[in-house]
């Protein structure tokens, strides 16, 4: 009986070679058309074929926890009432603090001028946060008409070139960028103060380059235009 | 007493070897293939609880991709945006499409969006976003062509030479850091020179990544 069996497989790999090497054949193609390519559109989950410790009870980010202390079961946690959230870079970093740079108003009032010194470098970040954040709605030249508006027929998009905006000050602007007015949101969560006094200046610019005079613009740059 | 081999015995250790080679290249070949990130990950895409389109939000409405993801060039970890920036728009557009009821439920109750995160990299890779983006790596060099997606794919290894050829090699994808969310841009830069103004130093030790 054994030796049957044995010359069986044996023959497997002398007489029947062929019978191998097509059943060898038949599994390769079996475990291609199972596993497919590579690049291929899957639902699947990708597998982790070593997991070692690629996957660790750490908390990232905006993930599920299952820390018993979060009972909502976030790894993130929201910010609590009462509290501001400390950013990293500015050099204040004093979010919590009722001045003119946090809230765009001293003693009640809309401050008029923000309170940060306008440089090319402030003006520059102002024109790159308006671009991402105003600028599909407002439009690149803040005359309300961005590439969400005219193409989705948002009708209550606010022309900052209106006289109204224009002789606004810049604290109400930043309260507005804040809080949101009308059907507008506001962007305290996507604009940090400083960025959206930046955004203020730049939107200021805009408006100088529609309402300026010839003889603002200085002599060497004038020559330039008029070429 | 009859013969214990018959005859196609002798052949028997050449075809052993002949076998033995096929299977072993068929193997490492197979291996090679599959077990790697370009298999195992590349191609991966989750239904995600919203239909949620990049090609319609970037491409066609032309929103940069930091309208939602604002902390992208601040922090290691680039967010998945709140509802409340999706509701920034959809407060109006499409304010009662029923594609959209998980995000509006989310806004009203602040219970969280599902989304089914895509792109990982193990626990033990501290991938910045921030250090990328603000020297001139493009989104699209590790995330793919976003701007063309309707729904996410996973479109590029993410493997650790897929990091390292791009470590040795900066001057191959840096760009302008004012091009970064640009997806699509395809012009010519000087790269060398931009490594060399920027002082780009990609670190090729364990510990650039792994800590």
């Amino acid at each position: 009986m054994f030796e049957k069996i044995a010359l069986f497989f044996l023959s497997l790999l002398g007489s029947r070679f062929k019978v191998t090497v097509g059943l060898f054949a038949l599994t390769v193609v079996a475990v291609v058309s199972v596993a497919g390519f590579r690049g291929s559109a899957t639902r699947r989950t990708p597998i982790e074929l070593f997991p070692d410790m690629d996957r660790q009870p750490k908390l990232r980010p905006q993930t599920a926890s299952a820390f018993a202390a979060f009972a909502d079961g976030r790894s993130s946690r929201t910010v609590p009432v009462g509290t501001v959230a400390q950013r990293r870079g500015f050099s204040e970093n004093a979010y919590w603090e009722d001045n003119a740079f946090n809230t765009g108003k001293d003693n009640g009032a809309f401050v008029e001028v923000g309170p940060l010194p306008v440089t090319a470098e402030f003006l520059a970040r102002g024109q790159q946060r308006f671009n991402i954040y105003c600028q599909p709605c407002h439009g690149a030249q803040a005359d309300g008409n961005g590439g969400i508006t005219k193409k989705l027929g948002m009708s209550t998009v606010a022309n900052l070139m209106d006289p109204r905006i224009i002789k606004m000050n810049d604290g109400e602007i930043f309260n507005t960028i804040t809080h949101g007015k009308a059907t507008m949101m506001g962007y305290a969560t996507q604009v940090p103060p400083e960025d959206r006094w930046a955004i203020i200046a730049y939107v200021r610019a805009l408006q100088l380059s529609r309402l300026g005079f010839e003889a603002d613009v200085p002599a060497p740059e004038l020559a330039k235009l008029k070429k | 007493m009859p013969q214990i081999f018959p005859k196609w015995a002798n052949q028997l250790a050449p075809k052993l070897g002949l076998l033995a080679v096929l299977v072993g290249t068929v193997a490492m070949a197979g291996v090679t293939y599959y077990l790697t990130p370009k298999y195992t990950r590349v191609g991966y895409q989750p239904k995600q609880p919203v239909a949620f389109s990049h090609k319609i939000h970037n491409e066609q409405l032309g929103i940069d991709c930091r309208y939602c993801h604002n902390n992208v060039d601040g922090s290691w970890f680039s967010n998945i945006p709140a509802a409340s920036t999706c509701m920034n728009c959809h407060s109006l557009i499409l304010k009662d499409d029923p594609k959209l009821a998980l995000v509006r439920e989310s806004f009203a109750t602040g219970k969280p969006i599902p989304w089914v995160q895509i792109h990982k990299v193990p626990d033990y890779v501290y991938f910045n976003h921030s250090v990328h983006v603000n020297r001139g790596i493009s989104c699209v060099h590790c995330h793919g062509e976003i701007n063309q997606m309707d729904e996410v794919q996973h479109a590029k290894p993410l493997s650790m030479s897929f990091c390292l050829d791009c470590h040795r090699a900066p001057d191959q994808k840096i760009r302008p850091v004012d091009l970064v969310t640009q997806l699509d841009w395809k012009g010519q830069v000087d790269g060398k020179q931009l490594v060399h103004d920027w002082k780009v130093q990609p670190g090729q030790s364990c510990s650039t990544c792994h800590r």
